[in-house]
């Protein structure tokens, strides 16, 4: 078995980079802080392609399944006889496969955010977060048990605090950190309480333990029932939860639109290619035990999947902040991954979900990457975050016009795009599993195709807008990585995905299912012509539109009142209700106890002092007077 | 000369040695150099402790010294100290050492606070070091008494109130536990001939059930008390906002670390059937008070009182991890213990440093404060960080430890309730991050806030070294935690002898 130990500098130099620059980053010239954590980053990138290219080719022997090798692990803290936490880096295909979207992605950006922060005086501090965040996400991906990838999940939560409240001045970047960390947390209670319960009936942490379809884990199938399902499969249901937290999905999404007030570039690395898939890896990584231990498990993964990806698309329609238009979008591609999840079956062609979702998964980190950038390209031009403020860019903007439109024909799932043959695989493996998850599938391909062009249109065409400053093209710095991406964006859907990624680690065979992907291709279409009827140019349609369906159109501006739901509960309830009376119980009536006992001291010596009074007369008085009755007593009553 | 005498015999010491000093700059220095000392040698005994380990001795004492002491009641000064005590050395030894750097600017009556204060430290090295319950328990009344004069004379707001209501509270502490020594020293022989103090002997023998029933709720709340078990926490918050710095961080540091410590070496351990039938009244208490500590941080407006209610919600988890009982869940408690002590230590400094400059503790009045006092400001984002349970940091460590260990119970019961406290790591989290908001992001509220000087060296000193303690539990916990299970497997193994016979 071929060494992979190196793979251990993969996250280590990002954590190296972070300690770097976190402590001495404030000596440097920000533009060599920027080079350094680059740098760091682009020794992770062409590690995880070696890697990448030695595990899938050069090192495989064709045919065989692909190993799941352990490359390295030491044991980091023993918790009862069973269990032991420990430390380590796994490679498999779909760890090897997360490795190259992290590196690639995080590269991007790192060379993109140059160009981007120039100027910013917290340069160093937004370079030492985003290793950070490079490390946690490397570290999370490479876990080899799922303790360590809960530790790392932790450490993933708070870089993804901290860039979101970056701009730490602005009250609401501050509230929108604070909420995406609570929220996660909350989930990841999930998370915990599905650790503890899986840990407790496995006995282990280990992923290759756990997934071993001839295990211990999954041959536990029957287990103790508790509400009509294993205990297993609660325990999954439960890590699910904290899946659904960080990936966003409902009912947990509400973060993910406010997350948008960090850097650009953070929204485009953290918040839609890798971080909020990691919900997706981790399901992925458990895949095994879900499919053939759990299958009702797997059922609310597909359904939530499901739901959430439509849930996501109503909203994006009506959005006018670009960056939240894309994260909607982000939510309802991530609600496609899951799905396919969902739907998969375990082994073989019956995998084809799994590999779609893993397809998928990597198809949409570069276009969601570059959808992110280049808006972040067009923010920087025009200074708003607002349609419209926008239009007309694309004579301004070339470049970043061309990569937008290649990402929004690839989220659009136009062939030969790459988005075209991740969804159609998604497709397929739908039609085969639940109709109804198909006709969402189908609908949400059409919605996705609507507003991902009008907000191309938004942009680029439309309405001359007057602007103050002419705006300009990006520097090379930023517009490189918008290419690579591109590149990226149109290429990647060529990759044998089917025989690189699988349910099982063996290849199969998969063609496209024209039956489905015509279909689907003309509801992108439609959708993209819809788009271009009521948006290219200036006219009164969307408003008109709006009107006839006001309470729609106002539910899901107001993407259905979920964000005054969760206000109500956390401010009304959590606050108002549980903590101002617990906090008024312990000052008056716990506290009022303890203050009381003393009172009554204080009161009962009070109330008997005057018999310590030292007047001898007082004494002699009391003395006599219970002689007199102490002598009647005997007298009379004896 | 046996090690564990310098433990006493250094703040003794370091105490004439104030008394012979005449002023501020003199008087700090020597507290400075004596606990400089103290925690390098703590940090030796760390060291020795290992060596000896691991040259085979299996003692469940090492380094022990006897003298009679008072023939008449058979007391003994006895020391010795096993994994989990040297653990708790070294934690006071961290905290009184930044302890000294956090009150470098005591203007009012110096020497007799430093004295004061070294004082109260040598108490509970005393109480860590003894084996002796008398003993023990002197040491323990010698860590409370200075406390009073500390938060009455150099305390701020109603400080005589604080003062008398934290000593009365721990005082009826006191009392109970009083009781709950003499009954254990009453039956501490089965035949009533030889009498003893001694933690090792007594734990040789049974105590007779009916006298465990009644005696084991009286060491366990008496110790509780100190551990701001529910409901007799209300000392805490008040008595913490009233106490000068260093108070609060030896008080929350490690005094509150006395009644965990002593609830598990003296109730559990001397008791184990009344512990194991009474526990769940007490396990109810605790995730009580874990819980209803953090909510009631949640909507604390004074930074100490946030403080405060947050140790009452992870001292509850110590006492609770304590009473699952199980060799994971107690090695939990231990290093919660320490790491509570770092954290609370270090947030209590950062207070008292950033209420030195803003005279405020109320956090709607402050704001933006990151901008004007970066490095106090990612000080306090780690402290809360830490708090909150990121992993990299102690907290994380230790409740991980305690809430594996504590869902190992096969019943209901333990379970559920295992999973009520773990739900504090979200509140804990919705507190921490309001605070961290509210004080330190935003835009700066008040002008006067804008040319504060960032922390001084010796504020430096202070905070940077209970950092990298809580950094070094949080990365490399292994070989506290092997040091402790060493010396909790004999402890267990007497407690899972025992025919449960609880409730549940």
């Amino acid at each position: 078995m071929a060494d992979y130990t190196y793979t251990l500098l993969i996250p280590l130099i990002p954590l190296f980079m972070f300690l770097l620059l976190g402590l001495t980053g404030h000596k440097m010239k920000p533009v060599v802080s920027g080079l350094i954590g680059t740098s760091g980053l682009g020794i992770g990138a062409i590690l995880a392609y070696a890697t990448a290219i030695r595990y899938f080719w050069t090192g495989h022997v064709a045919g065989t399944s692909y190993a799941s090798i352990k490359a390295f692990e030491v044991s980091w803290l023993h918790l009862t006889e069973k269990l032991t936490i420990h430390l380590g880096v796994l490679i498999d295909p779909i760890s090897v496969m997360m490795l190259v979207v992290i590196t690639t992605v995080s590269l991007m950006v790192h060379i993109y955010s140059i160009g981007y922060m120039k100027g910013d005086p917290g340069f160093y501090r937004f370079f030492s977060f985003l290793s950070l965040f490079s490390f946690s996400m490397l570290g999370l991906v490479l876990a080899t048990n799922i303790f360590q990838m809960y530790i790392f999940w932790e450490l993933v939560g708070v870089s993804s605090f901290l860039l979101i409240g970056y701009y730490y001045e602005k009250p609401s970047a501050v509230a929108a950190s604070k909420k995406a960390f609570i929220v996660t947390r909350f989930a990841d209670l999930g998370f915990l309480i599905g650790i503890l319960m899986l840990s407790f009936n496995t006995g282990t942490y280990d992923f290759q333990t756990l997934t071993d379809p001839h295990g211990p884990a999954i041959a536990s199938l029957g287990g103790a029932a508790f509400m009509g399902m294993s205990v297993l499969t609660w325990s999954l249901i439960f890590i699910f939860v904290g899946g659904a937290g960080k990936s966003a999905m409902f009912p947990f999404h509400i973060w993910l639109p406010d997350a948008m007030e960090g850097p650009t570039p953070v929204s485009a690395l953290i918040h839609a290619a890798t971080m909020v898939v990691a919900g997706v890896y981790l399901v992925a990584r458990l895949f095994p035990v879900y499919a053939l231990a759990a299958p009702d498990a797997l059922h609310v993964v597909a359904w939530i999947g499901g739901f959430s990806s439509i849930f996501a698309a109503v909203i994006a329609c009506t959005q006018t902040d670009i960056k939240r238009v894309l994260a909607f979008s982000t939510m309802s591609q991530i609600g496609y991954m899951m799905l396919s999840l969902g739907v998969s079956g375990f082994g073989g062609e019956e995998g084809l979900g799994f590999m779609a979702s893993n397809f998928h998964l990597f198809t949409h980190a570069m276009f969601k990457a570059l959808l992110f950038l280049g808006a972040g390209a067009v923010i920087h031009a025009v200074h708003s975050n607002e349609i419209k403020d926008m239009g007309n860019l694309r004579k301004y903007l070339p470049i970043t016009h061309i990569t937008f439109l290649i990402a929004c024909l690839t989220i659009a799932g136009i062939p030969p795009f790459s988005g075209f043959f991740s969804k159609d695989e998604i497709l397929v493996a739908a039609f085969h599993s639940n109709k109804i998850l198909f006709a969402i599938e189908y609908i949400v391909a059409g919605l996705t195709a609507f507003y991902m062009f009008r907000l191309y249109y938004g942009i680029f065409w439309g309405k001359k807008t007057h602007y103050h400053h002419t705006p300009h093209e990006s520097p090379l710095v930023m517009t490189i990585p918008l290419m690579i991406l591109a590149f990226g964006s149109v290429f990647a859907g060529f990759l044998p995905f089917h025989n690189l990624v699988t349910s099982d680690g063996i290849g199969f065979e998969s063609h496209i299912d024209w039956m489905i992907a015509i279909p689907s291709v003309l509801i992108g279409v439609i959708g993209i012509a819809i788009a271009t009827v009521m948006y290219k140019n200036e006219s009164a349609i969307p408003d008109k539109i709006a009107a006839t369906f006001k309470h729609l159109y106002n539910w899901a501006h107001r993407k259905f009142y979920m964000d005054e739901v969760y206000l109500f509960v956390t401010r009304k309830i959590i606050f108002r209700y549980i903590s101002d009376p617990i906090a008024w119980f312990d000052r008056h009536i716990v506290d009022g106890t303890m203050n009381g006992i003393a009172g009554m001291t204080v009161y009962a010596a009070y109330a008997i002092k005057g018999l310590q009074s030292g007047k001898l007369q007082q004494y002699a008085y009391v003395f006599v007077g219970g002689t007199v009755i102490l002598v009647l007593i005997f007298v009379y009553l004896t | 000369m046996n090690i564990l005498n310098l433990f006493i015999v250094i703040p003794i010491l370091t105490v004439v040695g104030i008394v012979l000093t005449k002023d501020l700059k003199q008087s700090r220095l020597v507290s400075a150099i004596g606990m400089g000392v103290q925690m390098i040698l703590s940090f030796i005994l760390v060291y020795l402790y290992l060596k000896e380990r691991a040259t085979g001795n299996t003692a469940a004492m090492l380094f022990t010294y006897d003298a009679l002491w008072f023939p008449t009641l058979n007391i003994h000064y006895s020391l010795g100290v096993d994994g989990i005590s040297v653990a708790m050395i070294a934690l006071t030894g961290i905290v009184v050492f930044a302890g000294i750097f956090a009150s470098w600017k005591v203007t009012y009556l110096p020497r007799e606070f430093f004295i004061s204060l070294i004082i109260l430290a040598s108490g509970v090295f005393g109480f860590f070091i003894s084996v002796d319950l008398f003993t023990m328990f002197l040491f323990y009344e010698l860590a409370v008494i200075p406390m009073y004069l500390l938060i009455g004379i150099w305390g701020s707001g109603p400080k005589e109130y604080s003062a008398m209501k934290l000593t009365l509270m721990l005082m009826a502490g006191s009392a109970m536990l009083m009781v709950g020594i003499l009954g254990i020293y009453f039956f501490s022989s089965p035949d009533h001939t030889h009498l003893t103090f001694n933690l090792l002997e007594i734990s040789k023998i049974r105590i007779p059930i009916q006298m465990q029933r009644f005696l084991f709720q009286f060491t366990f709340i008496g110790f509780g008390i100190l551990g701001a078990l529910f409901p007799f926490h209300t000392w805490s918050p008040d008595g913490h906002a009233s106490a000068p710095t260093a108070v609060s961080m030896l008080h929350a540091g490690v005094l509150m670390k006395l009644g965990g410590y002593g609830a598990f070496r003296v109730a559990i351990f001397l008791m184990p059937e009344a512990a194991h039938e009474q526990a769940w009244i007490f396990l109810i208490l605790t995730s009580v008070s874990v819980v209803y500590g953090a909510f009631s941080a949640a909507v604390q407006n004074d930074l100490k009182y946030i403080n405060a209610y947050s140790s009452v919600s992870h001292c509850g988890l110590v006492l609770f991890a304590v009473l699952m009982m199980n060799q994971t869940a107690m090695n939990g408690a231990i290093v919660q213990m320490i790491s509570h002590g770092l954290m609370t230590a270090l947030f209590f400094a950062l207070i008292g440093m950033i209420y030195g400059r803003t005279h405020t503790r109320i956090i709607q009045e402050m704001g933006g404060l990151m901008k004007v006092i970066p490095f106090l400001g990612v000080v306090y984002v780690i402290a809360g960080l830490a708090s909150l349970g990121l992993p990299g940091f102690s907290g994380f460590v230790a409740e991980m430890i305690i809430f594996t260990g504590a869902f190992q119970h096969v019943d209901v019961f333990h379970r559920v309730i295992t999973i009520v406290a773990a739900s504090s790591i979200v509140i804990t989290a919705v507190y921490i991050l309001r605070v961290v908001g509210l004080l330190l992001m935003g835009p700066i509220k008040n002008d006067h806030f804008l040319h504060l000087d960032d922390a001084k060296w010796y504020e430096r000193i202070s905070t940077i070294t209970l950092v990298l303690a809580i950094t070094a539990i949080g990365v490399a916990p292994f070989w506290l935690t092997n040091m402790i299970n060493f010396s909790l497997a004999p402890i267990v193994e007497k407690l899972s002898a025992i025919q449960i016979t609880s409730l549940f």
